[in-house]
């Protein structure tokens, strides 16, 4: 009786793991260790080519750079400069995100040297007139969504998870976002968006992933098609730098005005 | 001050030479300004075409330590002799250490939250040939220190040297009327405009809140303006007293809503007074496409009430913002200031938007409304304009 006993509860413990963790606990433990995987990177500074391409493939460029500060428990510090269109040239944006709170944000006008703090609702706003929106661009944080994996397949012959994610902040401008991450460096290749009407709005594709530190992979290109609207925005990025020595100094008020 | 200007451009002209850390942006712009009715002085004119250009440089060194910054500007004006001025916006070197930073030289500060006027800024002398709106400012020779501390900044300011407030000349519209005489000017201080001023602002975030507190003794960037006699002709003589201002600016960010507050006491053995703006933006994002819509309402104040040497001492601004967010940046602003007691108003309407990668093309028109009893806007009634202006910008 006792081995009986003792073999079912055997039976029970090895079956346990296979159906007690949900799609929701799977869902958020793959988002944990992709945010454990890019933990521990500090600072890094980047450019940034912007490709605004309409309906009718006419193209305009704006060329971006931007460093960004790693805060651990909190979302990251971040600063865009414009360096052109040439009339919004030395224009930067400062933001600090956060996970429970609204994003705080600055936005420097150099004509008349003034600083102003804008309101950050505004999430799902379009970034500098492209498919990005702000809540696109800012530093993606586990509490941020909560998650559901729906599945693992193969894309483009690589192992990835499907996993849908909705947003928390009731202000974001989706429903839920389907994530199609890489299964060996945890990092998002393909993202789809689906707007306040659950239709599905914009396809994100991630590309050219390379590793720094022997540790982070950035990718270098990101396309955002717009499935609504017709027009799509390449971002090119390019000279990565890690470990600058960057602190909340170059993050602050003082810093946005000198920002070049 | 001369000389010492010619060594400091030569020597900007030496360190430029390694071309990766020298960087240069500006703009040429020209304008063309319509005025609707018969000028209300006949030495005005109908009509007035001018051209400004102001390019940036900007060189740092040792990984953004130091820098030096270096704009000139230059106005050249069809009809009035006054608007065409140049000026050296900047011409400055600073040091940026971990927990301060001080900047010698011409410079340029802002300070405030408001939309309507900007009340607390103080620093910089307003260049109101360029702009009636009070936008423009004049660069300033300063000696600044930034104090960063975890309580917030800290900055001092030594202001030697004192810059006129910019006025239309005898043919500039709109002015005032009678007209300023430049010639007449005289200073409460026997130093007249040599007068070393001080200033001191602390300023911090805390959460949601952006607050400054300020103070500044030294000759008033506001004159007092008082009828005179001149070459036969009556005309307004400025006068600049030297006062003690105290300054609060405060912005609350809460979701879509900005809550503004911009005050100040001055005094002064000529003239005490207070002013203050306080108001709200709230924005409506995305009201057509990805098109946001802010409204601006703001309430100017001025102790003064109709002696005020402002139109603007009991008046309700209300202004609605359209930016498109579009690759343009195309964006538009109607405004409408209202006295609250009588029937005069003003009415602008500005446009802008992007040309390309290197053009921007912008429009402005403003309406007087004044009523007969109102004095302040009197000599605004018939300046009704539309300007256009297309701009080059490196």
């Amino acid at each position: 009786m006792k081995k009986i006993a003792l073999l079912l509860l055997l039976l029970s413990l090895s079956i346990t793991p296979a159906w007690a963790i949900t799609a929701e606990e799977k869902g958020l433990k793959i988002a944990q260790k992709a945010d454990e995987l890019d933990t521990g990177w500090g600072d890094q500074k980047q450019s940034l080519v912007m490709i605004l391409r309409n309906k009718q493939g006419q193209e305009s460029r704006r060329q971006i750079h931007g460093r960004e500060l790693e805060v651990i428990g909190d979302g990251d510090k971040s600063m865009s400069i414009f360096d052109t269109p040439a009339d919004i040239k030395g224009t930067a944006f400062l933001s600090f995100t956060h996970v429970n709170k609204p994003d705080d944000q600055w936005l420097y006008l150099p004509a008349l040297k003034r600083v102003k703090r804008i309101a950050s609702k505004n999430k799902s706003g379009p970034f500098m007139g492209s498919e990005f929106a702000f809540e696109d661009m800012s530093s993606q944080e586990v509490g941020k969504y909560t998650y559901k994996w729906l599945r693992d397949e193969k894309l483009d012959g690589k192992d990835v998870y499907v996993i849908e994610r909705v947003p928390v902040d009731k202000y974001s401008g989706y429903t839920r976002q389907i994530v199609w991450g890489d299964k060996v460096i945890y990092r998002p290749l393909k993202v789809e968006f689906y707007d306040r009407k659950n239709s599905l709005l914009k396809t994100l594709t991630l590309t050219g992933y390379k590793q720094y530190l022997d540790k982070y992979w950035r990718a270098d290109r990101m396309q955002m098609v717009n499935h609504q609207n017709g027009k799509s925005t390449l971002l090119i990025f390019s000279d990565y730098s890690f470990k600058n020595g960057y602190t909340d100094r170059d993050f602050d008020r003082n810093s946005l005005k000198r920002a070049r | 001050m001369k000389k010492s200007l010619l060594v400091l451009i030569g020597s900007l002209l030496v360190m430029s030479s390694p071309a990766q850390s020298v960087s240069w942006r500006g703009n040429v712009t020209i304008q063309e300004r319509l005025f609707l009715k018969d000028p209300t002085d006949p030495r005005q004119h109908g009509n007035n075409a001018s051209i400004v250009a102001q390019p940036e440089m900007y060189y740092e060194w040792e990984g953004g330590k130091q820098n030096i910054s270096f704009i000139p500007f230059v106005r050249l004006d069809q009809r009035d002799d006054e608007r065409t001025h140049a000026d050296i916006r900047e011409l400055s070197w600073s040091y940026i250490a971990r927990d301060y930073e001080w900047t010698l030289g011409i410079s340029k500060v802002y300070w405030g939250v408001t939309e309507a006027r900007h009340i607390v800024d103080i620093i910089n002398q307003t260049d109101l040939v360029e702009d009636f709106n009070q936008e423009e400012k004049l660069g300033q020779p300063m000696a600044r220190l930034v104090l960063i501390r975890d309580w917030g900044t800290v900055d001092l300011f030594v202001l030697p040297g004192f810059r006129e407030r910019t006025f239309a000349g005898v043919k500039g519209r709109p002015r005032i009327i009678p007209r300023v005489e430049k010639n007449l000017t005289r200073y409460e201080s026997s130093q007249q405009d040599k007068h070393v001023d001080l200033a001191a602002r602390w300023s911090h975030t805390l959460g949601d809140m952006d607050i400054g507190l300020s103070l500044f003794h030294g000759t008033s960037r506001e004159p007092l303006l008082s009828p005179a006699r001149y070459n036969g002709e009556i005309v307004l003589a400025p006068f600049y007293q030297i006062i003690d201002q105290a300054g609060l600016d405060i912005q609350l960010t809460r979701g879509s809503w900005l809550w503004k507050l911009e005050a100040i006491n001055l005094d002064g053995n000529y003239a005490k007074y207070r002013r203050a703006t306080g108001g709200f933006e709230y924005t409506f994002y995305g009201v057509v496409g990805s098109a946001d819509m802010g409204l601006v309402m703001e309430y100017l104040y001025d102790s003064r009430g109709e002696l005020a040497t402002t139109p603007f001492e009991d008046d309700i601004m209300v202004g609605l913002r359209m930016t498109l967010n579009d690759e343009q940046s195309s964006d538009a602003l109607l405004g409408i200031i209202k006295d609250r007691f009588n029937d005069s108003y003003l009415i602008s309407l500005e446009a802008s938007r992007r040309i390309g990668d290197s053009w921007k093309l912008s429009m402005q028109a403003s309406k007087f409304v004044v009523d007969k009893l109102d004095q302040s806007l009197k000599s605004f009634a018939r300046d009704d304009f539309v300007q256009i202006e297309l701009g080059y910008y490196f």
